[in-house]
């Protein structure tokens, strides 16, 4: 690892003003940027740790929303989503290993949008609204392909506003070397609308299947997935899985979180 | 450099560190606790497991300066102060849950905060739970045996599997 200076700020504002600095960079659960560090693929001058706010941490339910702030750790979120929101606890409590979700955070996860994370699925579908240190982002806007959000610089996720729904499911296929999702769906039920996120295929990264929340809208069953196309995107191609075989996957998937949502 | 203050196994320990000083190597390197170890270098085999507040973390993926303040056990702050071995690592023993060993302070760190938390987990559960720690010698079985019998769930005639 290259020598960088490592701060520890109280509060969300001294973070920031901490990031105004060249070559600063924010670090929150580090459960992949210290790997990053390690292999000396990135060279900050200064990490700006966000563990020391106090504010960032924890979830609460508000009306129909479950808040989560951005230095929860998955840990966290997959005990104490359980009651209000089972499906992200469930998602939550699959992420990694159980030493990666003590330290590893949901703002992280977000902030990195690898294109194989578990939580944007669930951002996406659900249309949660990310909210930083200088405004409120819809989950439309926020992702905008493999590894870029719509994060400027310096710019800190505060919290992830989710609206709860009445039921959702997250179904992984796991790359077995890594734990990430080979390809994984979350499928998020409302009164007048499904959302269906797909993560983990597309070269484009994390991306709402329309046409399959179109037809769970008309009829929540998966049968209407299995009449479907598979999504037309970009899909990732390597040695894990062909493109065709991670669309193909990501249509089986859709179907079984419909089914586990059930009628 | 920062100065930090840990209690590492019951014991104070301050420390100047620099930014870049992961938890593994003020452990390893700088307090002589060479029994938590270092199997991959990226984050994965989780033969560095320690508890840092009561939590299993990966030390070689935390800044000590980032933790000030915190309590940190390793695999020498496990067995009782006469040298007594804790009930896993027992069962460890007594269920040939080692080979070559190089895992096994990372297994025993993240299956006593299993314990801890679950005292009587399924064996789905055991196995769930050592997702993050690698071991290339003994397939598991006798490590997932162990941890059943820690937890009173086997019956301690059994010999272990061969």
């Amino acid at each position: 690892m290259h020598a960088f200076d490592l701060v520890v700020p109280a509060s969300l504002e001294e973070a920031v003003a901490q990031l105004a600095e060249e070559e600063a960079q924010p670090l929150a659960g580090g459960q992949t940027l210290i790997p990053t560090l390690k292999a000396r693929l990135a060279a900050p001058s200064k990490l700006v740790s966000l563990r020391g706010i106090a504010a960032l941490r924890g979830l609460a339910q508000q009306g129909g929303e479950l808040v989560i702030g951005a230095m929860t750790t998955h840990a966290t979120v997959a005990r104490e989503a359980r009651a209000p929101f089972p499906a992200l606890a469930a998602l939550a409590g699959n992420i990694g290993d159980p030493m990666v979700r003590n330290r590893g955070t949901i703002g992280g996860s977000l902030a990195n949008n690898d294109p194989s994370a578990c939580y944007p699925a669930a951002v996406l579908a659900t249309g949660a609204t990310v909210v930083t240190s200088a405004r409120e982002l819809a989950a439309d806007e926020f992702f905008q392909g493999m590894f870029t959000t719509a994060l400027e610089e310096g710019e800190i996720i505060r919290q992830v506003r989710f609206p709860i729904p009445v039921g959702a499911h997250y179904e992984k296929f796991w790359q077995p070397a890594s734990r990430f999702a080979l390809t994984g769906v979350f499928v998020a039920r409302f009164d007048a609308a499904v959302g269906v996120a797909v993560t983990g295929a597309s070269e484009n990264g994390v991306f709402r299947w329309h046409a399959a929340e179109a037809a769970l809208a008309e009829a929540f069953a998966p049968a209407a997935i299995a009449a479907l196309d598979p999504p037309d995107e970009p899909m990732i191609a390597d040695l894990h899985g062909s493109a065709e075989y991670r669309a193909h996957l990501a249509q089986v998937l859709t179907a079984r979180a419909v089914a586990a949502i059930g009628a | 450099m920062t100065t930090v203050s840990l209690t590492v196994n019951g014991r104070a320990v301050s420390a100047e560190v620099e930014g870049r000083t992961l938890l593994v190597d003020l452990l390893r390197d700088r307090l002589g606790l060479t029994g938590t170890h270092v199997g991959c270098d990226t984050s994965q085999c989780g033969a560095c497991t320690v508890h840092v507040d009561g939590m299993a973390v990966k030390s070689c993926t935390m800044f000590v300066a980032e933790i000030d303040g915190a309590t940190v056990t390793t695999i020498e702050g496990i067995a009782g102060p006469d040298g007594a071995l804790s009930p896993l690592q027992q069962a460890f023993r007594e269920q040939h849950g080692l080979q070559c060993g190089y895992c096994t302070p990372g297994m025993i760190m993240a299956l006593t905060a299993l314990l801890q938390e679950t005292p009587k987990p399924t064996e789905a559960e055991i196995r769930h739970h050592l997702e993050g720690n690698i071991c290339r010698c003994t397939g598991y079985v006798n490590i997932v045996r162990a941890a059943l019998a820690a937890s009173g769930q086997l019956a301690p005639d059994t010999g272990a599997a061969h």
